[in-house]
């Protein structure tokens, strides 16, 4: 056996074995770091306007429909909840402080009761510039909704950017969100 | 003519019987042929909350509700591939259990075939390894191992 064969023969499982560990290594931190998630799945939404739906509102407020959201003044969130969700309940701070900084955000209940809504917006607030129930869940079919929390960035012409399955955490509001604020004012 | 049609209508009426056994899954009540071809379908859709279930399988209401949309759309008539369409437009190409070869996955459908590859280049590199004979040993090799093996 020449000495490069026998390099080659005992070096290539060291170096697979060594570019094996730096992925498995680099998808763990990323995890860690909030920065990907294996769970998280691509909407087909992405760049196209969200799917016609009419929804009524909550306590006698109106609605929304998807032509109120065909061209927004500037981006915007719609945040799909439900009262019944405790990782809705954990987000509602980050959302606060998102309207506070003059985000908006529109909310979409998410097979939801009245009376359970209206309770859940006394006791943990409301972030929301408008909201729309969506008792049945078929409008969140339509636009692929596989859980609550979810939130959608549209830009000005109506299309939608970004999908974000889950809470929104400090580092997903900081390298995901805020950037597709900045690209698309 | 009369009693053709007669016995005609005889040889029918057993699928009539057939047609009218109904079954009701998740609310909806269809037929059995029509319920085969529900589960079909579901069986081929992942349900998105478990992730490796099928929405045939999974007990989460996004499932049940999935399995309604699809039993609706089948007693309309919908072919089933018009019915995966509906889903793949909604959930991407996640949402089915056996994906398409498309830029993003051909390299998992190339995969066996690859792996096939390199196992003929690792045996056929042994092959030509073993097929170099060592060089016989010289006349003053063979006499100094003949002093060594007295």
């Amino acid at each position: 056996m020449s000495p490069l064969r026998r390099r080659l023969l005992f070096g290539t499982p060291l170096v697979v074995a060594l570019a094996a560990g730096g992925g498995f290594y680099t998808i763990l931190r990323r995890m860690q770091d909030d920065t990907y998630d294996p769970h998280a799945l691509p909407s087909p939404l992405i760049g196209k306007r969200p799917p016609a739906f009419t929804l009524p509102g909550v306590s006698g407020t109106p609605g929304f429909s998807n032509t109120d959201l065909l061209a927004p003044p500037k981006p915007m969130l719609v945040n799909w909840f439900a009262s019944w969700c405790a990782p809705c309940q954990e987000e509602v701070p980050m959302l606060q402080a998102l309207a506070a900084a003059g985000i908006t955000i529109w909310g979409i209940a998410y097979q939801d009761k009245p009376a359970d809504l209206a309770a859940y917006l006394q006791q943990f607030g409301n972030p929301y510039a408008r909201i729309a129930t969506d008792q049945s869940g078929l409008t969140a079919i339509n636009w692929g909704v596989y859980g609550v929390p979810e939130t959608y960035f549209i830009d000005k012409t109506g299309i939608v950017r970004l999908r974000y399955a889950g809470a929104l955490t400090d580092t997903v509001v900081k390298t995901q969100i805020m950037p597709l604020f900045k690209q698309y004012s | 003519m009369k009693l053709p049609r007669f016995l005609l209508a005889l040889l029918l009426l057993p699928g009539l019987a057939l047609a009218q056994d109904m079954v009701t899954r998740d609310g909806i009540t269809l037929t059995q042929p029509q319920e085969n071809r529900a589960e079909a379908i579901g069986d081929q859709l992942r349900c998105l909350v478990c992730q490796n279930e099928s929405i045939e399988e999974s007990s989460a209401g996004l499932a049940k509700q999935l399995r309604v949309i699809i039993r609706q759309q089948v007693v309309q008539g919908v072919p089933s591939k018009e019915i995966m369409r509906y889903m793949v437009q909604r959930y991407g190409i996640f949402v089915l259990l056996k994906p398409p070869v498309s830029p993003l996955t051909w390299l998992l459908y190339a995969s066996p075939f690859i792996a096939m590859l390199g196992g003929f280049l690792l045996f056929w590199l042994g092959r030509r390894a073993r097929a170099n004979p060592v060089t016989p040993l010289s006349q003053a090799e063979q006499a100094r191992l003949d002093e060594l093996l007295k």
